[in-house]
């Protein structure tokens, strides 16, 4: 009996260990499952909900090319929030129960996406920094172990990739014009640096997840070496735009090989992450109002392909 | 003669632009992540198409102007779009009505253009055409979806096409720019698609069960440049950067 229960866990971690990915219709421990369910939704999730702060500048946008980069871009978003429902519903769950979860306030989305956007370098930054932050964990994610998240990470990376060069071209036509510019564009940098370091969790003593995400390879770095990348990869960036990145303790250390940077506020993450960021309130009623209005095009939508097939079916009898 | 063309390529491009940005304000907020992707697909098109207008406006305008000058830098009475495509998303019915009576008269539009004596045109109007076919197999399903699918959803899109047809007379209207167009076979002749453009209305409003709204009075003036009272808060925000920080590149 023991033999029975254990021989398709060891399966499972062979699997795994060997590099292979897990299908939807392999075995897999029902923790894998929840843990995926509640991963790939939150991503999903992310997508969706960070459509809206994006989405404030659309019909502000300052040029036609930027208007229709901006448009393109958020509905790359919604397209994300597509697939990544479909790798959870792989998972036994329906998209209905998620997006459910997300306005009943139970699931979690990237806290990054509650603040504000005030200003057109905004969206720049967040190109620059949230993409890139994003996409540090998500090139890790092409590998992760589960199939259908691995597969949907690597289109998701390609064009997340291109929208974090697009925002960084947005800071960098801004540093290189006026001076109005290139404040609105270092007042972007102090809003967003913060935040964008928060994006990859806790600190690993802190975490709560990371060792067995690391077993099942979930995760194959922790947050504070994704973290770490992230400012590695953003400092020189900064330089060559010519802003300063808020935080005085920031500096090359020679010996690690690696920049030293100071600490983050984690009270202000966690007050963010139990809804008291600035905009919390505000993007969790805007889609649920979006989902409540729409009701009546989704049932009339229904009712009308039932419509339509019953014609066939009575056409063919 | 380059500045008649310019000026009638604003009634093309201010069209196409205002219904964009009318999308646009909606991208993140339909009623389903399909629709929400696929207005946000029309409203690109239409910005694309808006873009070749103006950039080839922007070559025959002696002030050296852009396409974002163009696009951004006019007074209100100076657009020449209809006043259907400035009416507001009051709800997805309204959306819809507002996209399939456009899209019927882009359609007739755009296949006359095609065979317009300016190679310009007569090119976007070419690449325009199959962007603008998908778009009213699109509008015209939904009309159907809603007109034929419950209760609320008929009465929700026969309140909508009430509110919005009395716009649709505005379309055939000929301006004398359009006019002179018409006659060097450059433009569209305008008063001649009008019994298609109906025929093709009423035959999808027939199809979604909807009444085909009893008006003898249109309303009419966008052309003119006396717009509605949503003009002003369209190009409030449409302005915003343009006006807020003159003279910089973005």
């Amino acid at each position: 009996m023991k033999d029975s229960i254990e021989k398709p866990e060891a399966e499972f971690q062979r699997k795994i260990d060997e590099g292979h990915h897990i299908e939807p219709k392999d075995w897999m421990p029902e923790k894998y499952r929840k843990t995926h369910i509640r991963q790939i939704s939150q991503h999903a999730h992310s997508e969706i909900v960070g459509m809206l702060p994006e989405g404030n500048w659309i019909t502000r946008a300052p040029t036609l090319r930027r208007k229709v980069a901006l448009l393109a871009k958020v509905q790359d978003e919604a397209g994300h929030g597509l697939y990544l429902y479909s790798a959870a519903e792989t998972l036994g769950i329906t998209r209905d129960e998620l997006v459910d979860q997300l306005h009943a306030g139970k699931a979690k989305y990237s806290s990054i996406f509650n603040y504000p956007t005030l200003t057109w370098a905004d969206i720049g930054a967040i190109g620059w920094l949230v993409d890139g932050a994003a996409i540090i964990n998500q090139v890790m994610l092409t590998r992760t172990s589960y199939g259908p998240y691995a597969r949907a990470m690597v289109r998701i990376c390609k064009e997340e990739s291109f929208h974090q060069r697009q925002g960084y071209e947005i800071m960098l036509t801004l540093c290189r014009g006026t001076e109005v510019q290139k404040q609105m564009a270092q007042d972007a940098l102090n809003r967003w640096w913060w935040p964008s370091l928060m994006m990859f969790g806790p600190t690993d003593a802190e975490s709560t997840h990371t060792e067995l995400s690391m077993k099942w390879k979930i995760k194959r770095k922790s947050n504070d070496e994704l973290r770490q990348q992230f400012v590695d990869n953003t400092v020189p960036q900064a330089d060559i735009l010519g802003i300063t990145i808020p935080d005085k303790d920031l500096k090359w250390n020679e010996k690690r090989g690696h920049y030293d940077f100071g600490e983050i506020d984690w009270e202000e993450f966690w007050n963010v992450v139990k809804g008291n960021g600035r905009c919390n309130k505000e993007r969790l009623d805007t889609r649920r109002a979006a989902h409540e209005n729409g009701a009546w095009v989704r049932e009339a939508a229904a009712r009308y392909a039932e419509k339509q097939s019953n014609k066939v079916l009575s056409e063919a009898n | 003669m380059t500045n008649k063309i310019y000026q009638y390529l604003l009634f093309i491009g201010d069209n196409t632009m205002i219904l964009g940005h009318r999308l646009s304000e909606l991208c993140g907020h339909g009623p389903s992540l399909e629709t929400d992707i696929a207005l946000t697909n029309i409203s690109l098109d239409l910005f694309g198409q808006t873009r070749n207008y103006f950039q080839l406006a922007a070559t025959l305008s002696k002030e050296d102007k852009t396409e974002d000058d163009i696009a951004f830098l006019r007074m209100e009475h100076e657009y020449r779009n209809v006043l259907l495509v400035e009416q507001p998303n009051r709800d997805f019915a309204y959306v819809i009505g507002r996209q399939f009576l456009y899209d019927c008269y882009h359609f007739l539009l755009l296949h006359e253009l095609v065979n317009s004596n300016d190679e310009h045109i007569a090119a976007i109007a070419q690449k325009s055409l199959k962007e603008v076919t998908y778009h009213l197999d699109f509008s015209s399903e939904w009309i159907k979806r809603l007109g034929a699918g419950t209760d609320e959803s008929h009465e929700k899109m026969q309140n909508a096409i009430n509110y919005l047809y009395p716009y649709t007379g505005e379309l055939p209207e000929e301006t004398p720019i359009e006019l002179e167009m018409k006659e060097l076979g450059i433009g569209a002749d305008l008063p001649a698609m009008k019994t298609d453009y109906y025929n093709r209305v009423h035959e999808v409003l027939k199809e979604a069960t909807l009444d085909i709204p009893e008006t003898n009075w249109f309303q009419s003036g966008g052309k003119k440049g006396v717009h509605s009272e949503h003009m002003g808060y369209i190009l409030t925000q449409l302005q915003y950067m343009q006006r807020a920080y003159p003279n910089m590149s973005w």
